[in-house]
């Protein structure tokens, strides 16, 4: 995994949505293949689908460390997984989650409590001296946030990493991008 | 009606079911319960004495046969032994099948005795692995395991068998093909080229004036050597076969120009450097191959006909992508070059083209000086004694390093399925075991190991295994008494600074050894003694022989290119340094 914010202007970011078979060791298999092939990651987010047999796991994928490409076909190569799209940010839904636990004195408290009203956020801790809010947007939204947070003292922080579906063009049907039968890229 | 088996014996027969009719293997604590219906089995076991044997032994019947080699072996350090072949079958897309026992479920991540994490250890080795945690499941996994080895790109597979499975009941099944294709929705090989692909391949076949085709393994894989054949006899196009390939295309044919790469043909090396088309046929553009990648057929285009997508622009981005099997598309690249010429569409001429390969063919054919009288025996002159002694269909094998180069240099390979060696992973020590598995795959024909005096001594207590076995596999040593192929660096780019590759000129004593594992030991130190020599080994068949050349230390192989350089800077030997202007 790569240190680096994926989501500054000049990133080389792209985002896969892997339809895997629900195995175990499954998540391995894929973390494994990055690593071996020396592929950057900047984040991965894995979680059962609607359908028990599969899991979607999300990766935002670093462009600057391989072709796109050669990164979907090496994942292709692997027997669980069943299917992959690429999802180019400009047609695809995306969503983060962070929690972020934000140094508070009680004056402060109710501007961080603004702030986060502002971004739509949820208060989800008060503690004496500090605050753990939370916020789900778009990546930048959550940079923003983040930055605003930054003034008061950001304690501890966790994003999810991205999740995101393609966006749905208004003639197509929702049924045909749900079927994960045979292989599409 | 229902029949109840304990898992092992479920294992053994989903092993039956597959048509298993040897395994290559050595027990052990957890996979004990798996050798008790081994005994009434059809299938017959060959005990190794090193599970790496039992795996390239696996590689070396698979190599031969063009069907799975199994190798079954215990858990935690005999898993860890069976690495090596897995590796080495991943890189080679050898079809086979590893069984390991493993530790039983309940002590899995305990640390227990002999645990390993096999599956983890080899998931960049396997094309697939699975850790069965319930003995039901066994009948469906082998069925997975076999059939995901041997479709698409071939490679190795493994199965880890925790203990209690093998123990616990289950009900007896056999699954269809159809409930394992479902069981896999991730994997639909694509076997068949892309149609508007194949036509535009045939376009710019016909339109090339300094094509080559370039093959690669994937064309023994695909059993594609006989309409590989119609297709270069169609086209008259020159043929490179790589080293995996070796015995794809006939040696002696005259569209044949040798070995591509490090240690190819100054004629190969060239042609694919000048051409203005390769026609990738199974191969990979491997960096032994290709040289500095940027130099590489400069002006060639390409068009890349493999089975695994992901070798398509993985080095070299080719104008024509044609993902499928070597068979099928070449024999649609038939029909629709057929097709064009019928139509009225002409070949472009590809004599003067021709001509000048012949030309370099004549100026650079492989060379070596020849041995003084009363000075050391040369090793190429070994491997002609060989090749011109083996009866016909003989199957060489080799191990890693100079042997290596000289035995696919100087054989002449003029039938597919008659090379093994291992070329991906360059594993030392494949040669004996897999030279065994070769033997037991094709027992009617004479099978040759050319290895090197270091290879040797990494595998050899398989003659042990060869002996008891009645394998009569047959080994030529060409023992210079170093590690050649290190020491030639050394000596080329390390200026002379020999550092740790003089193994020993006195020790072992290979012939003493060959008799004490059962084989007939000879030994030859004159150039007179070598032909008799070949002649006696020749005549063995009922026990295995070993032959002891000892040869000049200090011989290179050339041509060669050094790596990391352009194909362009390929050295000759020495004798043709002075015409190397007619390879401009
Ligand atoms: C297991 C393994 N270890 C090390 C190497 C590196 N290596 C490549 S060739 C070679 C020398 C092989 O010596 P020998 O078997 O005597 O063959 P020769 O080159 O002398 O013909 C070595 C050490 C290797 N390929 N495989
Ligand atoms: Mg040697």
């Amino acid at each position: 995994m790569s240190g680096k914010n994926p989501y500054g202007q000049d990133s080389q970011h792209h985002v896969l949505s892997v339809l895997v078979q629900n195995r175990p060791g499954v998540l391995a298999r894929v973390s494994a293949l990055f690593a071996r092939r020396g592929y950057n990651i900047f984040s991965l987010a894995v979680a059962p689908t609607e359908h028990p047999d599969y899991s979607r796991i999300t990766i935002v994928v670093d462009l600057a460390s391989a072709p796109l490409e050669q990164m979907t076909k090496q994942l292709f190569k692997l027997v669980d997984v069943v299917r992959i799209s690429e999802l180019d940010p400009r047609h695809s839904v995306e969503r983060e989650l962070i929690m972020a636990t934000v140094k508070a004195t009680a004056e402060q408290r109710g501007q961080i409590v603004e702030l986060t009203n502002i971004f739509e956020g949820k208060i989800l801790s008060v503690g004496v001296d500090a605050v753990t809010v939370s916020l789900d947007g778009s990546p930048s939204n959550i940079d923003d946030f983040m930055a605003a947070l930054n003034q008061y003292g950001i304690v501890e922080s966790q994003r999810t990493g991205l999740v995101a579906l393609p966006k749905l063009d208004r003639a197509a049907s929702a049924g045909a991008a749900k079927s994960p039968k045979g292989k599409a890229s | 009606m229902k029949e109840t088996l304990t898992g092992a014996q479920a294992l053994i027969r989903a092993l039956e079911h597959e048509n298993v009719d040897v395994m290559f293997g050595l027990p052990g604590g957890c996979i004990l319960p798996a050798y008790d219906p081994l005994i009434e089995s059809k299938i017959r076991h060959i005990l190794v004495r090193h599970e790496q044997g039992a795996g390239h032994m696996a590689e070396g019947y698979a190599h031969v046969t063009g069907r799975p080699g199994v190798a079954m072996v215990t858990s935690g350090p005999a898993a860890t032994n069976l690495v090596t072949p897995l590796c080495d079958a991943y890189m080679d897309s050898v079809p086979m099948v590893g069984i390991t026992g493993q530790v039983p479920t309940a002590a899995i991540g305990t640390d227990a005795f002999q645990e390993c994490d096999t599956v983890g250890i080899t998931r960049s080795i396997t094309k697939h692995n699975e850790l069965v945690m319930s003995a039901q499941d066994l009948p469906m996994v082998v069925r997975q395991a076999f059939h995901i080895a041997t479709t698409g790109r071939p490679g190795p597979t493994l199965i880890d068998i925790p203990k209690d499975v093998l123990q616990n009941e289950m009900t007896w099944y056999w699954p269809s093909d159809d409930e394992v294709l479902d069981s896999l929705p991730g994997y639909r090989p694509n076997v068949k080229g892309h149609a508007k692909m194949i036509k535009e391949a045939a376009r710019l076949i016909l339109a090339a004036r300094q094509p080559i085709l370039y093959v690669g393994g994937g064309v023994l894989k695909a059993r594609a050597a006989a309409v590989l054949r119609e297709l270069a006899e169609l086209t008259q196009i020159p043929v490179v076969t790589t080293l995996m390939a070796r015995g794809a295309f006939p040696d002696s044919h005259p569209l044949c120009l040798g070995m591509p790469g490090m240690h190819g043909t100054a004629t190969a090396v060239t042609a694919m450097q000048k051409s203005d088309l390769l026609i990738a046929l199974g191969s990979r553009f491997d960096d032994r191959v290709t040289g500095k990648v940027s130099a590489f057929a400069p002006d060639a285009k390409i068009i890349h006909v493999d089975i695994d997508p992901a070798e398509q622009g993985k080095v070299r981005r080719p104008d024509v992508p044609i993902v499928g099997d070597c068979r099928l598309v070449i024999e649609e690249m038939l029909k629709a070059i057929n097709d064009l010429l019928q139509s009225g569409e002409k070949q472009a001429d590809v004599g003067p083209w021709r001509s000048r390969v012949s030309g370099w063919r004549e100026q650079f054919p492989l060379a070596y000086d020849q041995s003084e009288p009363g000075a050391a025996l040369k090793p190429q002159f070994c491997l002609e004694k060989l090749r011109d002694g083996a009866p016909e269909g003989t199957i060489v094998v080799s191990g890693v390093g100079q042997h290596q180069m000289w035995t696919s240099q100087y054989w002449n390979f003029e039938e597919p399925y008659t090379w093994v060696n291992s070329g991906g992973l360059g594993t030392m020590g494949f040669a004996v075991p897999a030279a065994i598995g070769a033997k037991v795959g094709r027992p009617d024909k004479t099978v040759w190991a050319v290895d090197g005096d270091g290879c040797f001594q990494m595998t050899a207590q398989e003659l042990v295994t060869a002996s008891l076995e009645r394998i009569p596999v047959k080994i030529g040593i060409l023992n210079n008494t170093y590690l050649g192929m290190v020491r030639q660096w050394q000596e080329m780019f390390y200026d002379e600074r020999f550092s740790e590759v003089n193994l020993s000129g006195t020790l072992p004593d290979f012939v003493k050894w060959a008799e004490s594992m059962g084989c007939v030991g000879i030994r030859v130190e004159d150039p007179q003694e070598a032909e008799a020599a070949i002649d006696k080994a020749n005549s063995i068949n009922d026990r295995p022989v070993v032959v002891d050349f000892r040869v000049a230390e200090d011989e290179k192989v050339f041509p060669m290119v050094p790596a990391g350089k352009s194909n362009d800077d390929i050295l000759l030997h020495h004798s043709q340094d002075s015409r190397r202007e007619f390879l401009k």
